[in-house]
């Protein structure tokens, strides 16, 4: 249902984000920093998003109060027209538990637990999940579900982090440099990864990186600097994470 | 790391304390009584006798080996004092008329010694003074040989023969009911019917003296003058049960601080290879610039040695105090005149060495580990931790337990070792609050089978001399007895084979119903009409069976020695006896019908009146009144154990806080990771607890039955070594011991787990996201 509030004309889909004048100052004690400053965004559903930037520039700041880890300083984020800002704690932890997935750089698995266990550990706490072993088969880890992470390699594990984040059936994807850790080709298979969760599901995704390659399999590249965007791109083909080099 | 560095400096703390405290009071007594027994010049040899003319002394004197001799008049008196109704008895023992003693000096803590030749002036002890409030210039009434004096007091003396004050035939000191006291020679021998003569001697060695031989030559010499047995220093009754109260707490003073070292030293080890393991990027980077491994080894080391040297340092405080504390309170209780409380540095530096050489051992593992820590490796992060399915889990519960609790027990299961030696150090926690309470589930047994199963008297009433069984019809007659029942006492020496001890046969009424006897099941038993019973403990002591024969030295009358064959072993843990059929033993001692004394029971409405009476017989030495034993006992006791066990309670108390604080404070820095992680995926704060203390719960549910265990262990082993002539304590638990030790132990943990829980709602949850494990 489109939302008549918006003044974006660009898509015709429901808002899932939206940011209005977010600012994050971080307290260092002598100095303080402005991660975010005074920053206006719209995530779109469905829509597969990369926050572009380099280090320091307020992605992951943006993406946690997104994500319900962290709170602005000041300014709205609303999810689904619901304000999110200044929520408890008890309400983020429920709107984590059932809307958003996580993807980090270093997977976060629970290492005493297998694949399945790994997914299941969230499925078990969710409303609508998908049963654990089709969300690993849909990452392409049908054949690993008894292996413990210790037994699996980096692009495995952050495929287990992907099938743990999609099973929940979530409304939005939110993944922190999610090949950070991994060299390109393995890179490129999780990229894959995401890039099918998000055609086949329809999972909208936010993606940090400061890998400018990577941009070119979103439908948009927020570009980011100094707690502003600079800049917003809407790619006109897509491409597709095989097509992608680094 | 603060609150665990303190909690593990606390536990240091209370071991080095415990040592500090029973070494120090064991070594403050012993250089308090040697110091005393040296100064006021404590005998050698003690004998008793009926009565010798004086010119025997320069025969004893005689003998190879005896270097000073004293002859004594010493008389066993009932004492009369206004408003105390009870029967109070003592001893007087008469001190030169001019100058000081030769032997046994006192030490006047009050007041003067009697004055040459008077008949109405005494000294008496410091315990019995201090019982009654009485001060010089008081009076009191003594009954001597029947006849009433009444008294001046003057003096307010301790003697160095009369440490620990036993009443004859009790199991314990009762200062209000028993006075030792001194008089003038002449004086007493007047009133005593020793004019020219003595009924007490006692000697000192030389230095070349051989033992057996002095006693056993004394022994021929007093014989014919109705001598009662010469016995040395061991043998002597004061001493023989300071000597058995020091070796038990030598007992105590080694066991505990070990306990205590063992868990610290356990904790340390975990502790610090935890923050070896958290700070190996720190180490790398030291590494990369430059630093040895002996300088990251020495780093570490100093962080063992400040957590240990602030418990050294606090222990030593501590235990100097409490061993300062405990010193008086002994102190006060076994009459010594002063206190040497001395804390020897040896100690201090003994107790440091030990801790700090425990730490850097235990810990010498994973020092090595950082020390030998490649740069490069320790940069690199860590690969995921191994786990696997554990066993109940491959055996199909699998299927019943969440993702959180297969988290849980795989955790657990990963390190074994480790989560049985955190299970262990909470069980030893449990453990030793059990023994704490032990001691006291033990008294009331040891009570309740000495005064309610055995010793069912109201009144012991003990003759000043064998008497005519008759003797039972006249105080039967008295208003207020029920029942009464005669008994004999002969001192006798016991000797099977190479080993011999000192003690008094019992001659009872078989059938008795006021003194029975118990067997191994605490089932009364008859008395053998023929034989001779011992108790346990004794039999234990000489190493004899049931059919032995053994060798009965009697000290009294003729003095004969007789072989008897032993009838039987009977269980009893207060004090040692030999027992035998009352007319057997008057048959072997060629004596009629006479009797020590009569157990009487009585109807407790009349006791004051029944007493009144008591005091006026003149045949009357002692009177011994069960109400009042129990009491003793439990005061006695009270004021030795079980302080020393208070004490050690209270450090448990610490040990188990310690401990299971620790354990979810490596729990809480070993899984922050993970929890933060799921706390991301929307787990709530109550559901990651569920994870941390779940594991807690389970080593603390664990901890509880093998500390049963472990504590039942520590105990029995107190048991099989706290067996002294005084006493031997029962391995008895009642279930509110388990129950306690158990409670403590939960406490601990809720509130460990309170505090943990606390700081799991501080993860930072952005933190673990950026960081590499």
């Amino acid at each position: 249902m489109p939302d008549n509030s918006m003044s974006n004309t660009i898509s015709p889909e429901p808002v899932v984000f939206r940011a209005r004048g977010v600012t994050k100052v971080y307290d260092m004690g002598e100095v303080k920093v402005h991660a975010l400053r005074g920053l206006d965004m719209e995530l779109y559903a469905g829509e597969m998003v990369v926050l572009l930037g380099p280090s320091g520039s307020g992605k992951s700041t943006l993406l946690n109060i997104l994500g319900g880890l962290d709170t602005a300083t000041s300014g709205h984020v609303s999810y689904h027209g619901r304000d999110i800002t200044g929520a408890p704690d008890k309400e983020l932890t429920e709107y984590r538990r059932f809307h958003v997935g996580f993807v980090f750089q270093f997977y976060n698995l629970i290492p005493s637990l297998t694949a399945l266990e790994n997914v299941a550990v969230v499925t078990e706490i969710a409303l609508e999940p998908m049963d654990p072993a089709e969300a690993l088969r849909l990452v392409g880890l049908g054949n690993r579900l008894d292996h413990f992470p210790a037994q699996l390699s980096g692009g495995e594990q952050q495929r287990v982090a992907i099938a743990r984040a999609v099973a929940k059936n979530p409304d939005v994807l939110l993944c922190d440099e999610p090949t950070g850790a991994l060299d390109s080709a393995t890179g490129i298979v999780v990229l894959e990864v995401l890039e099918r969760v998000n055609r086949e599901l329809g999972t909208a995704t936010v993606l940090i990186t400061h890998n400018a390659d990577i941009a070119g399999m979103a439908d948009r590249v927020i570009y980011l600097s100094d707690g502003l965007i600079s800049r917003v791109h809407r790619n006109e083909r897509k491409k597709s994470p095989h097509e992608l080099r680094w | 790391m603060k609150g665990q560095a303190l909690a593990i400096a606390l536990i240091i703390a209370s071991g080095v304390a415990t040592f500090i405290m029973s070494v120090s009071t064991m070594q403050s007594l012993k250089l308090t009584q040697e110091t005393f027994y040296e100064d006021y010049r404590f005998a050698d040899v003690f004998a008793s006798l009926k009565r010798a003319p004086e010119s025997l002394q320069t025969r004893i004197r005689e003998i190879p080996g005896v270097d000073r001799v004293e002859t004594r008049v010493s008389a066993a008196v009932n004492i009369d004092i206004p408003d105390f109704p009870d029967p109070v008895t003592g001893n007087i023992i008469s001190i030169p008329d001019i100058g000081e003693s030769l032997l046994n000096k006192l030490f006047l803590r009050e007041g003067r010694l009697t004055e040459a030749f008077r008949d109405d002036e005494v000294v008496i002890g410091e315990a019995f003074a201090g019982a009654h409030g009485f001060k010089p210039g008081d009076k009191l009434g003594v009954i001597i040989n029947g006849r009433r004096r009444d008294l001046t007091i003057v003096g307010i003396a301790l003697s160095p023969e009369h440490i620990y004050q036993m009443p004859p035939g009790a199991f314990f000191p009762d200062f209000e009911r028993y006075g030792v006291m001194w008089m003038g020679r002449t004086a007493l021998a007047t009133a005593y019917d020793m004019k020219g003569a003595f009924n007490d001697v006692t000697l000192t060695f030389s230095s070349n003296a051989d033992v057996n031989d002095v006693i056993e030559r004394l022994d021929e010499l007093l014989k014919p003058y109705g001598g009662l047995g010469a016995y040395s220093r061991k043998d002597q009754l004061s001493h023989r049960y300071l000597s058995e109260e020091f070796k038990q707490l030598e007992q105590m003073a080694a066991m505990f601080p070990v306990i205590f070292l063992g868990v610290a030293v356990f904790l340390l080890n975990v502790v610090i290879s935890r923050v070896i393991h958290m700070q190996r990027e720190e180490i790398a980077v030291l590494k990369a610039f430059g630093y040895s491994n002996f300088d990251i080894g020495m780093h570490f080391v100093k962080l063992v040695l400040m957590i240990v040297s602030t418990g050294v340092i606090a222990g030593i405080t501590g235990g100097g105090r409490l061993g300062e504390w405990m010193s008086n309170i002994y102190m006060e209780f076994y009459r010594f005149p002063f206190l040497k409380y001395e804390l020897q540095p040896e100690i201090i530096i003994i107790a440091a060495l030990v801790s700090a050489a425990a730490a850097i051992l235990g810990t010498l593992h994973s020092l090595r580990k950082a020390a030998l820590l490649p740069p490069a490796q320790a940069m690199r992060p860590e690969p995921p931790a191994t786990y696997r399915e554990t066993l109940p889990e491959q055996l199909g519960l699998k299927r019943l337990l969440s993702q959180p609790t297969r988290m849980i027990i795989r955790h657990i299961g990963r390190r074994p070792v480790k989560s049985l030696l955190s299970v262990t150090g909470i069980a030893f926690a449990c453990a030793i609050m059990m023994v704490g309470s032990f001691q006291g589930d033990a008294l009331d047994f040891m009570v309740y089978v000495q005064f309610g199963l055995s010793q069912r008297e109201d009144i012991a009433v003990t003759f000043v001399e064998p008497t005519s069984g008759r003797a039972l019809y006249e105080l039967q007659s008295l208003e207020g007895v029920e029942y009464g029942e005669v008994f004999r006492t002969v001192p006798a020496r016991l000797r099977f084979r190479h080993r011999s001890y000192r003690t008094a046969i019992q001659g009872l009424k078989s059938g008795g119903d006021l003194q029975r006897l118990l067997d191994a099941d605490l089932k009364p038993i008859d008395l053998p009409r023929s034989g001779i019973v011992l108790t346990d403990h004794l039999g234990e002591m000489l190493g004899v069976r049931e059919g032995d024969r053994l060798t009965v030295e009697v000290l009294e009358g003729r003095r004969p020695v007789l072989t008897v064959p032993v009838a039987g072993l009977v269980s009893q843990y207060l004090g040692v006896s030999a027992y035998m059929n009352l007319s057997a033993l008057n048959r072997l001692m060629h004596e009629g019908n006479a009797v020590s004394g009569v157990y009487l029971a009585t109807d407790s409405r009349y006791l004051p009146g029944i007493f009144k009476k008591l005091k006026e017989m003149p045949r009357v030495a002692g009177t011994g009144i069960r109400e009042k034993a129990i009491a003793k006992f439990y005061e006695t006791m009270g004021e030795t154990i079980l302080i020393f066990t208070l004490i050690n309670t209270l450090l448990a108390g610490i040990i188990a806080f310690g401990v299971v604080y620790n354990s979810a404070r490596i729990a809480l820095s070993e899984r922050s990771r993970e929890l933060a992680s799921l706390r991301v995926l929307g787990f709530t704060r109550g559901e990651i607890s569920y994870i941390l203390l779940g594991e807690l719960s389970i080593f603390t549910l664990a901890a509880v039955p093998l500390g049963f265990l472990i504590g039942r262990g520590m105990c029995a082993y107190i048991a099989a070594n706290l067996k002294t002539d005084l006493y031997r304590v029962p391995l008895i638990l009642e279930a509110d011991t388990y129950a306690f030790a158990a409670a403590v132990v939960l406490v601990c943990a809720c509130i460990s787990g309170l505090i943990v829980r606390r700081k799991l709602d501080h993860l930072d949850l952005i933190a673990v996201l950026k960081a590499k494990e």
